[in-house]
């Protein structure tokens, strides 16, 4: 990709090596509600470097968006609740912070950007002063100056005439406008690590790749990590290094994006994948994973995917599989790749 | 132990809950209110008011027009005689305040009940009309509604009232609609325009169907929810509109006999006889809570969104 | 902008002659002969009284009585009460002190209600939620009134914080009480209506982008939360500026204030349609221009609403 300046490179290198970015570890959040406790995330692990992609993958319900909300100290609490876990963010638990430290996180080193733009964004306050927000709170910049740093931020994320849409209210853009509004924000202070909750899901499918493409080339640009959560296969292959496949608030499968897409090594992926339409496949009857996600408030024993699952056995209806390291057919181990499934081998060899 | 699995593991499919029978909305907000202690309140204490409404000598075997002066407000109430002439003791001119608070409910009922439904149907009417045709008729309509809505209600009803040698109930009723009707036109209108839009009133004409049955068998009852909860909060206010016209002088006069009169007269004794005061004055509160909350349970049975 | 108002501004004018015409009518069809009234028991002697429906206006018919109302009017002559006054010299003594009065009721319900129902919003379902729900719900049931009594009784006559009545009418610390008792009725609505907004608006994304940007609470719920929140409250607020001078009837009467509504209450009962009508004319007059105001708040506070 793009070759990153090296001024930004050298202030964002101040991590011990080895210590990746952030790092969530064991993290459990459950829901209290009328109807009972909703377990949305249980025990997700997943790290990620500066300058690294991770794609975190899931229908709706998997838990992908707690974890990115509780990362970020946005979850709501009450009726949300974090009951285990550690969020290590440059070698500290986030979770053992005050409010005030972890405000002071959000948006200049952890950014997020959301699904949807347009109610994202407050309908009543111009994107220009929407974006100096960021340098008047976290740098105490003027008005002038942050208007200045507005008009510069959308020039970058490549809004055409800036200098005149700076005035514009959310309203008066174009869906990817506006989500290149969101990107700069999250921008805008040059965090270290980015979390993207379905960025281009509301987007025209054109419009999709152009924002896609700029999220990239500009994390490349500043070296930061990225989280990417999506229910979009399509979406993951170019631009992830790796991808976390979650499922009933479990991760069940990591991989470098290449090997999952050729060797899937859990059948809940192997389903994923499948169900990806093709052109190959013309006139064939489009594959779908069978029954609907799971309840969160009534998770099924064993294997949350058992009864979904084509090959599930007696095993997998009792005992919760662990996250095993995939090993190839000699027995190396294979760098990186992780499933949650008892029958991994058979998934991936047979 | 397989027998365990069975049980634990239920298929998919059987954990669905069991399809319910569609309500209709009317059907829905009903069962709904039923499960609503607030509702249930303020109905009971509706139920009751207007059983004093209907059947004053039921409660009370004393005639609230008998006036005994040397039972003035002086004679303190005797709170252990409970439904006695004295229980709540006396007025200026002797009569008894219980049999006064009893026989009060009549016109404040009777005012709330009429206004409501008088400001419902022509209001309704003329904000149907103007929502279904819109053009000229509505931007008539919408003026003329315009004009009444600068006048404050309060004042229009006292320069209309002061048109009446004798004022009645009736008088008060028409006071209360001449102006008042221009509040439920708005909301009708609004909820119509919405309404004549929808993909079944498009179906409706395409098939044919003509002007009146459109307005009333299609529109008419998808647009008139907003008016029903409109119409419940704003008979409270209606109530308390006429008393205080009644303590001002200018809504009901002697021999009616209403609260906001007692209240007047009370007003001057304030200091020896509070009670005087207290009695019709929170039989009225009370009266205008219960339809208010009636009004607030109904809105949130009928719109969901608010829950 | 400037097209925007100066549109607004033509529309009303048809709005304000029906009203006032209406009024004219209104007030015209009062019965008994206010000439007459003037004597009292007395025979009148005719000539007199022909002088005075000549000097009154009294002696054409109401299509030209009528007329010669809506000519004077834009010469910006209400006319005389029977007494001999001009009008506007009656509407100019008792308007200040209304004004006065509603502007502090106005004031008092804005800065209360607002946050008292802010707070009750943003801790919805909690203690403090439901007293508001419980305690607003009170005072919109009791009429004002009744409201007044029991103010004047537990402040004056039992605390003797105050004096009962109003002395000085143009005293805004004496006004302070009778503000509160007018405000009171609205200042629930206002908590009510501002609670609910709120309560709406907190779940919103752009409160969780907020959040996520890292605004120190005060900034979130200061610029983002209160300034989606307040377009209902506004709309209430501007029509409920003309109520208040209007309600202040009863509340003027409590507290022998000598104002609008006290002015108006004795030219009702003395049969005066010209003063009667100016009132009601200025009274209208302060709804429009309030009117006027909150369609430009609107439009200010909501982007979203074009200036057409």
């Amino acid at each position: 990709m793009t070759t990153a300046p090296e001024k930004t490179i050298a202030a964002k290198d101040r991590l011990v090596p080895g210590t990746p970015l952030l790092d969530v570890r064991d993290l459990h959040v459950e829901f209290k509600t009328r109807d009972g406790v909703a377990k949305a995330v249980n025990g997700v692990n997943y790290s990620v470097a500066a300058g690294e992609t991770l794609a975190v993958l899931g229908e709706s319900g998997s838990g992908k968006s707690v974890t990115a909300q509780t990362i970020m100290g946005i979850l709501d609490m009450p009726p949300g609740r974090v009951t285990a876990g550690e969020i290590m963010f440059r070698g500290r638990d986030m979770l053992k912070m005050s409010n005030e430290e972890r405000r002071k996180i959000r948006g200049r080193k952890i950014a997020m950007i959301f699904q949807d733009a347009l109610s994202s964004l407050n309908p009543v306050l111009s994107v220009g002063y929407q974006l100096g927000e960021m340098f008047r709170v976290h740098e105490g910049a003027s008005r002038k100056e942050a208007k200045a740093k507005a008009i510069e931020l959308m020039d970058r994320v490549r809004i055409p005439a800036a200098a005149q849409r700076v005035n514009d209210y959310p309203h008066q853009f174009s869906g990817g406008m506006r989500q290149r509004i969101m990107i700069a924000m999250a921008l805008a202070l040059e965090p270290d690590l980015i979390i993207a909750d379905e960025p281009t899901t509301a987007l025209d499918v054109t419009v999709q790749a152009q924002v896609m493409d700029l999220l990239a080339e500009l994390q490349a640009e500043y070296h930061m990590g990225l989280i990417l959560i999506t229910h979009d296969l399509g979406v993951v292959a170019d631009v992830a290094d790796k991808i976390a496949v979650m499922y009933a608030g479990r991760i069940v499968e990591t991989a470098p994006v290449h090997d999952l897409y050729a060797r899937p090594a859990h059948p809940y992926t192997k389903g994923l994948l499948r169900s990806i339409p093709r052109l190959d496949q013309k006139g064939e009857e489009l594959y779908a994973i069978k029954g609907l996600p799971p309840n969160l408030y009534k998770v099924p024993a064993g294997c949350a995917f058992n009864p979904r699952c084509d090959v599930a056995t007696d095993l997998c209806r009792t005992e919760i599989p662990a996250l095993h390291q995939v090993t190839d057919r000699d027995g190396a181990e294979l760098a990186g790749r992780k499933s949650a499934c008892h029958l991994w081998k058979e998934t991936l060899h047979g | 132990m397989p027998d365990l699995i069975e049980k634990t593991a239920p298929a998919t499919g059987s954990t669905e809950p069991k399809p319910e029978k569609p309500r209709s909305l009317g059907s829905d907000a009903w069962h709904d209110l039923r499960k609503r202690p607030i509702f249930i309140i303020s109905a009971a204490l509706i139920v009751l008011l207007i059983a004093f409404a209907i059947a004053p000598s039921l409660f009370t075997s004393v005639d609230p027009r008998a006036g005994d002066l040397r039972l003035h407000y002086l004679s303190k109430p005797n709170y252990l005689h409970f439904f006695q002439a004295d229980w709540f003791g006396y007025d200026g001119q002797g009569r008894s305040i219980y049999a006064r608070m009893i026989y009060g409910a009549r016109a404040s009922v009777v005012v709330g009940i009429c206004v409501t439904a008088g400001v419902t149907v022509l209001g309704g009417l003329a904000g149907m009309i103007a929502g279904y045709y819109g053009g000229w008729v509505d931007a008539v309509i919408s003026r003329v509604t315009d004009m009444f809505f600068g006048i404050p209600l309060l004042l229009g009803a006292l320069v209309v009232l002061n048109a009446f040698t004798t004022r009645t109930v009736w008088s008060v009723v028409f006071a209360l609609v001449a102006l008042g009707w221009t509040q439920m036109t708005r909301v009708m209108r609004g909820s119509v325009i919405t309404v004549k839009q929808s993909d079944y009133v498009t179906a409706a004409k395409a098939l044919g169907a003509g002007t009146t049955r459109i307005m009333f068998k299609h529109i008419l009852p998808n647009a008139i929810a907003p008016v029903i909860v409109v119409a419940t909060i704003a008979l409270g206010g209606y109530i308390a509109t006429e008393a205080t016209l009644s303590f001002l002088g200018i809504g009901l006069q002697d021999p009616t006999i209403s609260w906001g009169i007692d209240i007047n007269s009370a007003q001057k004794v304030l200091r020896t006889a509070p009670f005087a005061l207290f009695f019709p004055a929170g039989m009225l509160s009370v009266t205008v809570l219960a339809f208010i909350m009636l009004g607030d349970a109904v809105r949130d049975a009928l719109d969901p969104k608010l829950r | 902008m400037g097209r925007f108002v100066a549109r607004r501004l033509l529309q009303m004018i048809p709005v304000f002659l029906g009203t006032v015409t209406i009024i004219f009518f209104m007030t015209r069809m009062l019965p008994g002969d206010p000439a007459a009234a003037m004597w009292g028991d007395k025979a009148a002697d005719p000539a007199q009284l022909a002088a005075f429906k000549h000097r009154m206006g009294l002696d054409v018919s109401i299509g030209q009585q009528y007329l010669n109302y809506m000519g004077d009017l834009f010469r910006g002559n209400f006319g005389e009460t029977l007494a001999g006054r001009k009008v506007i010299d009656v509407i100019g003594e008792a308007l200040p002190v209304t004004v006065r009065l509603a502007l502090l009721a106005f004031v008092f319900e804005l800065v209360v209600g607002v946050g008292i129902g802010l707070l009750a919003g943003l801790r919805r379902g909690k203690a403090f939620d439901k007293v508001t729900l419980v305690l607003t719900l009170l005072l919109i049931s009791i009429p004002v009134p009744v409201l007044g009594f029991i103010f004047q009784n537990v402040f004056a006559i039992q605390l003797k914080w105050i004096t009962p009545t109003v002395q000085d009418s143009m005293n805004l610390g004496q006004l302070m009480l009778p503000a509160i008792v007018l405000g009171s009725l609205s200042l629930a609505y206002v908590a009510r209506l501002t609670r609910t907004s709120i309560a709406e608006n907190v779940k919103s994304d752009y409160m969780r982008t907020a959040i996520a940007k890292g605004l120190p609470r005060r900034k979130v719920i200061g610029t983002h939360l209160l300034r989606n929140s307040m377009i209902p409250v506004v709309t209430f607020l501007g029509t409920d500026l003309g109520a208040l001078m209007g309600g202040a009837i009863v509340t003027e009467g409590i507290f022998n204030v000598k104002g609008v509504g006290n002015a108006l209450y004795h030219a009702i009962n003395l049969n005066e349609g010209a003063t009667v009508s100016g009132f009601v004319v200025v009274l209208v007059l302060v709804y429009l221009a309030a009117s006027l105001i909150v369609d430009l708040l609107y439009a200010v506070l909501d982007p979203r609403i074009r200036y057409a």
